[in-house]
């Protein structure tokens, strides 16, 4: 934590942390207390007056049945992007490790998608499945599959989920990846020199060396299924068609910004704080002791 | 199986399904490279075709100069470039400048209440903003700073992901070398400025590449705090583009209008590749 050699002086820290307190301080400890202040208020259909009523507005969001099907519903979205973003990623990792020609060319095209905006990437998929001029949505009406995200709300939902998992392969990709290279040869050499075949060697040896990894980006995925897929979401779908893709981060958006209900938003946001903080705690406390089995 | 069988298997295996990964990857950018280079009526066509076709000049400088047409009157694509390039690079090197010396104070100084400031740095790690996005934007209208270039960045820079990389790369760095420095009579600034800083590089450079590509791929911070339209990034730019329904969607100029906005950050992610993988995978585990 601390050096063993270090400079003494008195002002000088103070100076060098300076900006980044100041910046902390207005755009994060203020809002931040501004959200948990918020959440504690009412105010009257005509924003005239303002009461304080505790935990009202928790209770009235955690009650709120639309609330409660938007939680669900952001569970769902997660685990499904996680695992249709981690599979794959696994996959390829494994096989990249194998090749040794064009080994670049994979990696270099493979990364590709962690560089383009959420935003971007959702405009992608929606001009391909664009039941009007898409060329896959054109596909799969040929094979017979009525497809149509802006009526649909699971043709939406799955839309959303391939676009958001088409951006984090590459991120899991590369770790995945980092993470085979840090396995010992010998280990592997060693199984197949006891007559081991491929898939056992992956299901003893690969995959239980691989698990802290596996573990960090389980969290890192759901954290970015959670906040980062907004841009996503907005592209694509706007949340509908009737709120079927509607999670929680586009929840607090539409309530605050365009529904203007500052106390129910701020409540959702003070929620969603505390959920960041599990996970982050629970990725902080992996990083402290690795998972292994 | 022997040997020579195996080895066979395992050549054209992971080709098979890496040339799979790779057509997943590279289709939808295909789909909309094409769809960039022809005319309204041929991307109307059903199926679309799936080569390029002539009028890729036509429609990027239509995109490159005039910008979409419809409700939305969009600002042309070099204006929106531009936007995001001072964005991006704002958020960039500020975050840069400021991570670092705040990571030097922490790991190189005894003061009272370092502990304090590095958990109130740290905290920040916790909380992206869009979790907290309509009380942060309350904040910045009482600053009156919507529609600034200021309004958009700074509260982009309030994060401790490379204060944080700093520190753990500045712990590594031996104290002989701090002694050394000492000894010569150099003080903490010139030893900050002829040791740490060029040490940095690699972390420096991979943080160049994650920044970058952050700042420039922002989306529901701009959305929310810029009102006039000459302020808007490529990104917000594209999704206002695409009509909501009642009138159509000049896909051509979306379409090449998207590939302009993803071609900066797909650029530098091929350019510094290696220093961005290297950075990536050492600094988030």
């Amino acid at each position: 934590m601390q050096r063993r050699v270090i400079f003494n002086n008195r002002w000088l820290p103070y100076f060098l942390l300076a900006p980044q307190l100041a910046v902390t301080l207005v755009f994060f400890f203020w809002p931040a207390g501004q959200a948990v202040y918020t959440s504690l208020l009412q105010q009257d259909a005509f924003g005239q007056s303002v009461t304080f009523v505790g935990l009202e507005n928790f209770r009235e969001v955690l009650g709120d049945p639309d609330y409660r099907a938007t939680l669900w519903r952001t569970l769902i979205f997660s685990a499904a992007v996680a695992f249709s973003a981690l599979v794959p990623a696994l996959i390829f990792a494994l096989m990249a490790e194998r090749v040794t020609r064009g080994a670049t060319f994979y990696r270099t095209i493979l990364v590709l998608p962690y560089a383009i905006a959420p935003a971007v990437a959702g405009v992608l998929w929606l001009f391909m499945f664009s039941p009007s001029v898409g060329v896959v949505a054109y596909a799969l009406k040929k094979l017979g599959i009525d497809w149509n995200p802006k009526l649909d709300g699971s043709d939406a939902m799955a839309l959303v989920i391939m676009a958001a998992a088409w951006k984090q392969i590459s991120y899991n990709f590369l770790f995945f990846l980092a993470g085979l290279q840090s396995i010992p040869k010998a280990l592997l050499e060693a199984a197949s020199i006891d007559g081991a075949g491929e898939w056992r060697k992956f299901r003893t040896i690969i995959f239980p060396l691989l698990s802290p990894t596996t573990f960090f980006l389980l969290v890192v995925n759901i954290v970015y299924a959670f906040f980062d897929t907004f841009g996503i979401i907005d592209a694509v779908t706007s949340g509908g068609p009737a709120k079927a893709t509607e999670v929680l981060v586009y929840k607090v958006y539409y309530d605050g910004v365009v529904a203007l209900n500052l106390g129910s938003s701020a409540a959702q946001s003070v929620i969603l704080m505390a959920i960041v903080i599990v996970l982050t705690a629970i990725q902080f406390r992996y990083v402290e002791k690795k998972v292994h089995y | 199986m022997n040997a020579q069988a195996l080895g066979a298997r395992t050549q054209w295996l992971p080709h098979l399904v890496l040339l799979i990964g790779v057509f997943i990857t590279a289709f939808p950018l295909w789909v909309t490279f094409v769809a960039s280079t022809l005319t309204p009526q041929e991307i109307a066509q059903t199926p679309m075709r799936l080569y390029p076709s002539g009028e890729i000049w036509a429609n990027y400088s239509e995109a490159w100069s005039k910008g979409a047409a419809g409700t939305y009157l969009s600002p042309p694509a070099s204006t929106l470039l531009f936007n995001s390039l001072i964005v991006a690079l704002i958020v960039t090197f500020g975050k840069i400048a400021v991570s670092l010396i705040s990571a030097y104070a922490v790991v190189f100084f005894k003061f009272p209440g370092r502990m304090l400031f590095f958990w109130m740095i740290f905290i920040t790690l916790m909380l992206p903003v869009e979790v907290r996005i309509v009380p942060t934007y309350q904040v910045v209208t009482d600053l009156n700073l919507l529609n600034s270039y200021a309004g958009l960045t700074l509260p982009l820079i309030a994060s401790a992901t490379a204060t944080l990389l700093f520190r753990q790369f500045f712990l590594t760095i031996p104290d002989e070398l701090v002694e050394a420095a000492k000894i010569d009579g150099a003080g903490p600034l010139r030893f900050f400025k002829d040791v740490v800083v060029p040490l940095s590089r690699t972390n420096i450079a991979a943080m160049f590449v994650i920044l970058f590509i952050y700042g420039w791929n922002q989306y529901l911070w701009p959305l929310l705090i810029t009102t006039s339209n000459s302020l808007d990034v490529i990104v917000v730019a594209i999704k206002k583009m695409i009509g909501t329904g009642a009138e159509p969607t000049d896909w051509h100029i979306v379409m090449s209008t998207t590939i302009l906005a993803l071609v900066p950050p797909v650029l530098v992610i091929i350019a510094m590749q290696k220093s961005f993988v290297k950075g990536l995978t050492d600094t988030e585990k």
